[in-house]
C-alpha cells in the first residue's frame, strides 16, 4: 500500500510542481497593469461562471463549454470512426498487395502532407454545409497515418506466421482474423493514436472557420469579443480532452490485446 | 508410379534473382516408407531447408515433384505438419490456443468442441506441457516453445511430420531431452518423420536412415546410410555400441571428407 502510494507520488508530484512553477512565472509576467494577457488569478475570476456552470444553454451559440466540447467531440467521433474503418481497410489492401501499394502509396505520400485546413474550402464547396465539411476534414486528416501504419503492420508480418497459416490452410477471412489482425494490431493502434491526435488538432481549427457550436468556434468568438480569459480556459479543456482521447485509444488497444488472451 | 509412402522424385530447385539463376538442389530422389524416421543431414546452406519446404509445399520445386501416397504435393497442408526452426508460435495466443487453433481448423466438423479441447490437451500432455497451457510464448523457455511447436504439429495428425532443425537453437541438455521426447512420440504414434539436422549424434540417434546431402550449389543426396540399431534406443547404451560408432563415423566421414572433396572439385 505504502509502496503503491509512493510510486503514485513519484509520477504525480513532479508534473504538479512544474505546473505550479509555470503558473507562478505566468502570474509574475502578467501582473503589471499594462499586460496584454490576463494573469492566472484574473482568468479564474473572469471565467468563474463558465467553470462552475458548463451546462447552461441560452439558445443559439450562447451555451456552456460542455455543449461546445460535446459538439466538437461528436464531429471528431464521426470523422474519426470513418477514418478508422476506411484507413484499416485500405491499409490492409496496400499492405497485402504489392500492386495496390505501387499504385496507391505514392499518391498517399503526397496527399498526407496537405495540411488539414487546406481541405476545408474544397470540402465546403462539395458539401455546402459546415457540419459535414468539418467531419470530412477530420476524416481526411486522420485517415493517412491509419492507412500507412496498417500497411506497414501487414507488410511486416513475419514469414513464420504466414507459413504457419499456409500449413493450416488459412485463407481469406480466417487468415485475416487469426493472423493478420492480431499480428498487425500494435501497428494499427499506433496509427489510430496518431490519427486521434491529428483529428483533435484539426477540429479546433476547422470550427474556427465554419462557425456554429463547437470549441473551435467558441475560441474564435471569444477572440472577437476580446474575452481572452475564456480563450485560456478553453485551451485548458482542449488540452485535457486531447490527452484523454489519446489515452482512451491506447487503453482500447491494451484491452483488445487482453481480450484476445481471454478467449 | 511408385509404391512408397512419401517419395521425392528428381527434385531440382533454382532461384532466380535478376538475370542470375542459382541451382540449389539438383536431382534429389528419396523414398520414405510409412512410419520411417529419415534424417537429412548436410552443412549449413546446402539447401536442406529448401528441400523440406518443397515437401511441405511451401516452396514449389523447379523440376521434379513430391508424392505422398501417390498423390502429388503442390501446396501446403496439415497432412504435412511442419515444426519450424524458430518455433513460430503465435505470440498473442496462449500455449493451449496455439495448439487449439490448429486442432479447430483441422478437425472442425469431425470432432465436437469438447473432443477438440480434449485432443488439444492430450497433445500438450504428450510433450509434457499440460501445466503451462495458459502461458504466452514469451513466458516460456526456448525448449518449451519448441515442445509446443511439436504438439501443434502432431495434433494435426499429419501423414508426415516435417522437422526443420527444431533443436538447433537449444542447449545440449534441453536438446537431449527433446530428442528423447521425439523418439517416444515416434514410437507411440508411428508417424512418418522427415527431419533436418546438422548434428551427427542427433541423426544417428533418431533416424532409421540418414540421407546425406552434398554441399551446394546444386546439392544432391550423396549417400544414404541405414542405421541398424534396434528400438527403443537408449542414449547412454549407445555411447559404446559398435554399430552406433560405425554409423557416426560414416556420417562424419561423409561430411568432413567427401563433401570437402566435392567443394574442392
Amino acid at each position: 500500500m505504502l509502496a503503491r502510494l509512493r510510486s503514485l507520488a513519484r509520477s504525480v508530484v513532479p508534473p504538479l510542481l512544474t505546473l505550479a512553477l509555470v503558473i507562478c512565472i505566468w502570474q509574475a509576467a502578467t501582473s503589471s497593469p499594462g499586460s496584454g494577457l490576463p494573469s492566472p488569478v484574473a482568468v479564474v475570476q473572469e471565467t468563474w461562471q463558465l467553470i462552475v456552470d458548463p451546462f447552461y444553454d441560452n439558445g443559439g451559440i450562447d451555451k456552456g463549454l460542455f455543449w461546445h466540447l460535446l459538439a466538437s467531440l461528436k464531429r471528431v467521433a464521426v470523422g474519426y470512426a470513418l477514418a478508422a474503418i476506411v484507413g484499416v481497410a485500405i491499409g490492409v489492401l496496400v499492405g497485402s498487395s504489392i500492386w495496390a501499394m505501387r499504385a496507391l502509396d505514392p499518391l498517399f505520400q503526397v496527399l498526407r502532407t496537405i495540411p488539414p485546413l487546406a481541405w476545408l474550402p474544397l470540402s465546403l464547396a462539395a458539401f455546402r454545409d459546415g457540419h459535414p465539411a468539418a467531419v470530412f476534414v477530420i476524416f481526411i486528416t486522420a485517415v493517412w497515418p491509419i492507412i500507412i501504419n496498417t500497411a506497414v503492420g501487414i507488410r511486416s508480418i513475419p514469414e513464420d506466421y504466414r507459413n504457419v497459416a499456409r500449413v493450416l490452410n488459412f485463407r481469406g477471412l480466417e487468415y485475416f482474423v487469426h493472423i493478420m489482425l492480431p499480428a498487425a494490431a500494435p501497428y494499427i493502434f499506433t496509427g489510430l493514436r496518431i490519427g486521434i491526435g491529428l483529428s483533435w488538432l484539426a477540429i479546433v481549427a476547422a470550427e474556427m472557420l465554419i462557425g456554429g457550436v463547437g470549441i473551435g468556434f467558441f475560441i474564435w468568438d471569444s477572440w472577437n469579443s476580446s474575452r481572452i480569459s475564456d480563450i485560456i480556459l478553453a485551451l485548458v479543456y482542449v488540452g485535457l480532452i486531447g490527452f484523454c482521447l489519446d489515452r482512451l485509444v491506447q487503453l482500447l488497444g491494451r484491452l483488445l490485446a487482453r481480450a484476445d488472451a481471454a478467449t | 508410379m511408385s509404391n512408397h509412402y512419401l517419395s521425392l522424385e528428381h527434385v531440382s530447385k533454382s532461384f532466380t534473382r535478376g538475370d542470375r539463376t542459382t541451382r540449389v538442389l539438383q536431382d534429389v530422389s528419396l523414398n520414405v516408407a510409412q512410419g520411417e524416421f529419415v534424417c537429412l543431414i548436410g552443412h549449413s546452406g546446402c539447401g536442406k531447408s529448401t528441400l523440406l519446404n518443397i515437401v511441405a509445399g511451401l516452396t514449389p520445386a523447379t523440376e521434379g515433384g513430391v508424392l505422398l501416397e501417390n498423390r502429388e504435393v503442390y501446396r501446403p497442408g496439415p497432412d504435412r505438419a511442419v515444426v519450424f526452426q524458430n518455433h513460430s508460435l503465435l505470440p498473442w495466443l496462449t500455449v493451449r490456443q496455439n495448439v487449439s487453433i490448429a486442432v479447430d481448423k483441422v478437425f472442425r466438423g469431425r470432432m465436437s468442441r469438447a473432443e477438440r479441447r480434449d485432443w488439444t490437451l492430450h497433445n500438450l500432455e504428450l510433450v509434457h506441457m499440460q501445466d503451462a497451457h495458459d502461458k504466452r510464448p514469451a513466458e516460456i523457455s526456448g525448449g518449451m516453445k519448441q515442445r509446443v511447436g511439436i504438439a501443434r504439429a502432431i495434433a494435426m495428425r499429419p501423414k508426415v511430420l516435417l522437422l526443420d532443425e527444431p533443436f538447433g537453437a537449444l542447449d545440449a541438455l534441453t536438446r537431449a531431452h527433446l530428442q528423447d521426447q521425439v523418439m517416444r512420440i515416434h514410437a507411440t504414434l508411428a508417424t512418418t518423420v522427415l527431419m533436418i539436422t546438422h548434428d551427427v549424434d542427433e541423426a544417428v540417434l533418431l533416424a532409421d536412415r540418414i540421407a546425406m546431402l552434398t554441399n551446394g550449389p546444386a546439392a544432391g543426396i550423396g549417400a544414404v546410410l541405414e542405421v541398424q540399431l534396434p528400438r527403443p534406443r537408449a542414449r547412454l547404451d549407445l555411447v559404446a555400441d559398435p554399430t552406433y560408432i560405425a554409423c557416426r563415423g560414416a556420417v562424419l566421414d561423409f561430411l568432413h571428407r567427401r563433401t570437402r572433396f566435392v567443394e574442392a572439385a
